[in-house]
């Protein structure tokens, strides 16, 4: 119980610090963010008009404490560019990103599992070398080229599924997911081939236990064994790389929401930096930070449940 | 099992059930190849590349594969081959630069962090890089370019920043395990000073480790520049870049498709060649193996 109160106050900390960072990157080069909304041909007035209009006239420590309440009341101010509210745009956007990167890891685990765990089983022998290669090849395609080449075979030349867009699940269920395959596919396929690779060096890791020798001399065939005995075992490692893993594919989701033009998190990020919205960028920066950290701990606290070792130390 | 030019000295026990040499004893030159496949075509470029890379030339626009132009050319008639050999630059630039940063702050960092005895600095350093950690490579890349403007520049520092925890964390577990060999001791009886120490005795013991990890971290940055420059905000026109090559592309998958193949293939090529890199050094220098010789 203290270890987990200890746990959750570090969470807390870390938090509040990178709201801090976040911030002050955003404030690295003075009087920018109303400079930049006022445009290029703005005059020292226009200027001062928008600092005060907004309140970036105030001191630093006011405005941050502003922004840090706001969030805390679910408000993240107001864009000094297009002068409409921040939350709305961060509520809409979060949940096509959510969408993405859960089905999308879901996919990724449904493939590297038992991909992993037979090239584990066959390491040495042809079809495990080859699974070993491929996983290897994989990891080194960037997903938004991934995207590209789905789109190629399954948009263009199948014409199996749409090729840009997103269409809301309240719209028709079949819309909403021939939508989702290619975007959902490119991301889990590289994640895959990531996790693939250590699904398979944990379950080496477990074949060599003794307890596996046990239950195999006692008549259980390898296969059986590691079902039964070994699994477990190698889902400890397995389940801490897929939690760092999803904050990968969170940041992977921001390039293909761009590759298949869908309103998530990223798009509205890209826009905005090319928009020089600051404070817009900051909100989706600081979302994207908190679900990072927020995964961290949801991970913390799965391997310490799998795991009565951790449990019990901490 | 076990290949016959690892077996210097008897195999120990517990490393011979391993057998996984065989297939890994290729990953290092097949990664080293690579490697060297993309430096070449980058200094290459630097004296010479088949045409202009700028010059646009509307006659010979989206071409495909041809005798003149090998990869075949862009929209603007631009010779595909050119940019793909000035494109390996940058992705080298923006991985050395920002592998230099990530390893110049982040090893020092380790370093100290596992050579202190004062517990509140080490555990200064790891939470401060638990904090980095929140931000990955690309992230921080894109709040750089929203700051200071896009550009390759703000990009290699970014990348290089969100890389320093990777790099702090070998070194300080490195330095944890050397710190508590007999020559540290030695050396601390002779009186010298932490620094003389992590210079002369922890660094060059670490030094396999961090290899390693730059070499991991240079596939990382590849591919963080590559969807940087794909989102517009890394390099920017009008030096080649394979990222952007992949954007510029989209609009043209039906038509020519290799335009697309080109830069997504040697973007794919660096990031193998770097990955099998380092996961041939690492074997390499593998600690079980490592006593042996």
């Amino acid at each position: 119980m203290r270890a987990l109160a200890f746990r959750l106050l570090q969470f807390l900390l870390t938090v509040w610090a990178a709201t801090v960072a976040v911030f002050g990157l955003m404030q690295i080069l003075p009087g920018n963010a109303a400079r930049v909304a006022a445009g290029l041909s703005a005059t020292a007035e226009d200027v001062e008009r928008i600092e005060q209009k907004f309140g970036l006239d105030r001191p630093l420590v006011v405005q941050y404490t502003d922004w840090l309440g706001g969030m805390l009341r679910g408000d993240f101010g107001v864009s000094y560019v297009t002068g409409a509210p921040i939350t709305p745009l961060v509520v809409n956007s979060i949940q096509v990103t959510l969408i993405l990167v859960i089905s999308a890891m879901v996919l990724a685990l449904l493939i590297a599992l038992p991909l992993g765990t037979a090239a584990a089983l066959l390491r040495g022998r042809g079809l495990g070398t080859l699974l070993s290669g491929l996983s290897q090849v994989g990891v080194a395609i960037p997903n938004f080229l991934a995207g590209i080449l789905l789109v190629m075979v399954f948009s263009l030349g199948l014409g199996w599924f749409p090729s840009s867009g997103w269409q809301a699940p309240i719209f028709g269920l079949g819309g909403f997911l021939s939508h989702l395959v290619l975007p959902v596919f490119a991301l889990a396929l590289v994640q895959a081939a990531i996790l693939t690779r250590y699904v398979r060096s944990a379950v080496l890791e477990v074949m060599r236990e003794d307890y596996l020798r046990t239950a195999r001399a006692k008549g259980r065939t390898a296969g059986a064994a590691l079902v039964v005995h070994g699994l477990r075992n190698a889902a400890i490692p397995v389940v801490t790389v897929a939690g760092v893993q999803l904050a990968t594919l969170l940041i992977g989701a921001v390039v293909i929401e761009q590759v298949f033009v869908l309103p998530g998190m990223g798009s509205e990020l890209v826009r905005a930096v090319a928009n020089r919205d600051l404070l817009t960028v900051q909100a989706i920066v600081m979302v994207l930070v908190f679900l990072v950290l927020l995964l961290n701990l949801i991970i913390d606290l799965l391997y310490s449940l799998l795991d009565p070792r951790v449990r019990n130390a901490a | 099992m076990t290949a016959p030019e690892s077996s210097l000295a008897p195999a120990a026990p517990e490393a011979a059930p391993r057998g996984r040499r065989r297939s890994r004893d290729l990953t290092f030159p097949v990664g080293v190849a690579l490697v060297l496949l993309i430096v070449v075509l980058a200094l290459v470029s630097l004296v010479w590349t088949p045409y202009d890379a700028t010059t646009p030339n509307p006659v010979d626009r989206l071409q495909g594969g041809s005798a003149a132009h090998p990869m075949g050319t862009d929209r603007y008639g631009r010779d595909t081959l050119t940019w793909i050999m000035m494109g390996a630059r940058i992705t080298l630039l923006v991985g050395v630069v920002s592998v230099g940063i990530a390893m110049l702050i982040g090893v020092p960092l380790g370093v100290l962090a596992g050579m202190t005895r004062m517990s509140w600095l080490s555990g200064l350093i790891m939470r401060g890089n638990d904090l980095l950690l929140a931000f990955p490579a690309l992230l921080l890349a894109i709040v750089f370019s929203a700051v200071f403007g896009p550009g390759a520049g703000p990009a290699m520092i970014a990348i290089g920043i969100a890389a320093i925890p990777a790099f702090a964390r070998v070194a300080r577990s490195g330095t944890l395990q050397i710190m508590s060999r007999e020559f540290i001791a030695a050396a601390r009886t002779a009186n010298r000073s932490p620094l003389q120490i992590a210079i002369q005795h922890v660094v060059p013991n670490i030094a396999g480790l961090i290899i390693v990890q730059a070499s991991v971290t240079f596939a990382l940055s590849v591919l963080a520049e590559a969807g940087l420059s794909f989102l517009g905000l890394g390099t920017q026109p009008p030096t080649p870049s394979w990222g952007r090559m992949l954007q510029e592309s989209q609009q043209f998958l039906g038509s020519r498709p290799e335009l697309a193949i080109w830069p997504g293939l040697f973007i794919a090529l660096a990031v193998l060649g770097f990955n099998l890199m380092g996961d041939g050094l690492r074997d390499r220098l593998d600690p079980t193996l490592r006593g042996r010789s």
